[in-house]
């Protein structure tokens, strides 16, 4: 399989991962909202040098990875273009921060190492939760969610456009590629004499494809706004999981509860 | 009772050229109606004005509406188009959620729509297509989901832009009979004049955006001097060909 269809097919599987059922999945896409957000404020919120207070938030994803049914690996398999991204932000660290914190035998942790770690777990962390949260909420629940929370209709339609014609743009993209190399053989991508004209061709028919959809929307009585997928109200137990989780961020957030367990073990 | 009726409509993009001259003609409630013409001879053209994605001049009723701004939602929700291309019919996940976009957006309750959607998979036997994913069904799936999409809108008329391109011969098959059996006004353009005369009863031959013959199917399409003046050929099962 080709990159491109590789990324329609990995597009597709969001899609269908999305759509299983599971405890998490069945939970009411407002509430997985609400405590995505509260997590990555509670994850972004430690300070730098807090490894240990920011080791314990592990555990929310780590609990509705195995909730959700979904392996970890599909995850960083999912993310594996961005993680590096978000890990080689704290690298200089270590070279501007370089007081000493801690000593483990003869290895001294620099200020700039920890903050360099606790960096990345954030960034790491933040992602799994979205990423969880996009598994586990069809785009059209997650779209009917943020307009109960009363973002503008026009963000979340372009939202879920956004989602649609990604598909629509790669399916183009792979035709046009494929019709390139079948008269290209032998050549390795798309040669820099034609990426101009393969860039415009590419806009038009993505407009032309995009004019059609539209169209079609337009016949069916589309006005502006999606009927998003019915969410019914939210259950008491959806409630009970929003407060549950952004009761115990908060705590993780206030109270040193490595510190506090380590304490009853050492004295 | 008159369907849709057009009255001296034309219509040109802006190079001038009308592709759509001086045409007048109608189509009564229940007529199957096939639109036949050599490539630009103005097929889509006529089926874009009866949806009013483009705009001409002349007069165009549906079902007794004047085609203007204000009656358009009314009269989108009176005719079903059914696309060419299906994958561009078929933007939803699944087959249901694509089913039940026109309805929801013409504000049926679910409960109303949920009748719908089983009543016409079942009616068109796609029952186990409901909960598919649309990337998942072959063409032929697709092209019948995408009837069943409009059929779920439960309109009165339908156009049909060449239903059976791309389909095998199976799949072409399911799709005449199943255009066989929707009561409704239909209008169906296309190139394939074998399934023109397997559906309806009545054609107009186009050519240059102008009528050319206007009458019984058989008749026109059995009319070799006319088809090949106007760069078609009579169909298939009338060749005698062995």
């Amino acid at each position: 399989m080709d990159k491109l269809s590789q990324a329609q097919s990995e597009l597709r599987e969001m899609d269908a991962l999305a759509a299983e059922d599971s405890p998490v999945h069945r939970l009411h896409p407002l509430c997985k909202l609400l405590v995505t957000v509260c997590y990555i404020a509670a994850v972004v919120s430690f300070p730098k040098y807090d490894f240990t207070g920011l080791a314990v938030m592990v555990l929310y994803p780590a609990v509705l990875f195995q909730a959700a049914g979904i392996p970890v690996r599909t995850c960083f398999y999912k993310l594996r273009i961005v993680l590096p991204l978000v890990c080689a932000v704290g690298l200089v660290n270590p070279f501007l921060d370089r007081t000493p914190m801690l000593q483990l035998g003869m290895v001294t942790i620099t200020g700039g190492v920890i903050s360099m770690v606790t960096l990345m777990m954030k960034g790491v962390f933040s992602l799994m939760a979205s990423f969880l949260l996009i598994a586990t909420t069809t785009i059209d629940s997650l779209c009917a969610a943020l307009r109960k929370l009363h973002v503008p209709s026009i963000l979340t339609t372009l939202l879920l456009l956004t989602y649609r014609y990604i598909g629509v743009m790669l399916e183009e993209v792979t035709i046009m590629t494929e019709a390139y190399k079948l008269r290209a053989p032998g050549q390795k991508g798309i040669h820099i004499s034609a990426w101009g004209s393969f860039l415009g061709q590419l806009l038009l028919r993505s407009m032309d494809r995009a004019q059609e959809l539209f169209g079609s929307m337009l016949l069916r009585g589309f006005q502006g706004e999606f009927f998003y997928a019915d969410v019914p109200p939210c259950k008491p137990s959806g409630i009970v999981y929003t407060i549950a989780c952004a009761g115990a961020f908060l705590l993780a957030r206030l109270v040193p509860i490595a510190s506090v367990l380590g304490g009853l073990f050492v004295g | 009772m008159t369907m849709i009726e057009f009255r001296n409509v034309s219509f040109s993009y802006d190079s001038g050229n009308p592709v759509v001259a001086d045409l007048s003609f109608s189509i009564g409630r229940g007529e199957t109606v096939g639109l036949i013409g050599a490539n630009g001879a103005g097929k889509s053209t006529i089926m874009k004005l009866l949806l009013g994605l483009v705009t001409g001049e002349g007069e165009i009723t549906v079902d007794g509406l004047p085609m203007n701004r204000q009656n358009l939602p009314a009269i989108r929700q009176r005719i079903g188009f059914v696309l060419q291309d299906s994958d561009n019919q078929m933007f939803m996940p699944t087959v249901y959620e694509d089913m039940i976009f026109g309805p929801r957006n013409y504000g049926v309750s679910k409960e109303e729509t949920d009748r719908r959607v089983d009543d016409v998979l079942k009616c068109l036997g796609l029952q186990e297509l409901k909960h598919r994913y649309n990337h998942k069904i072959s063409g032929g799936e697709k092209r019948m989901a995408a009837i069943a999409t409009i059929l779920a809108m439960e309109p009165e008329m339908i156009l049909m832009d060449e239903p059976s391109t791309a389909l095998d011969p199976v799949n072409r098959r399911t799709v005449i009979n199943t255009v066989n059996r929707l009561p409704q006004t239909k209008l169906i353009a296309s190139h394939d004049l074998d399934m023109i005369l397997d559906t309806c009863q009545r054609v107009i031959l186009l050519a240059g955006g102008a009528i050319v013959a206007d009458g019984d199917a058989e008749t026109i399409l059995r009319d070799r001097e006319l088809l090949e003046a106007n760069r078609m050929e009579l169909p298939f099962c009338l060749q005698g060909r062995r």
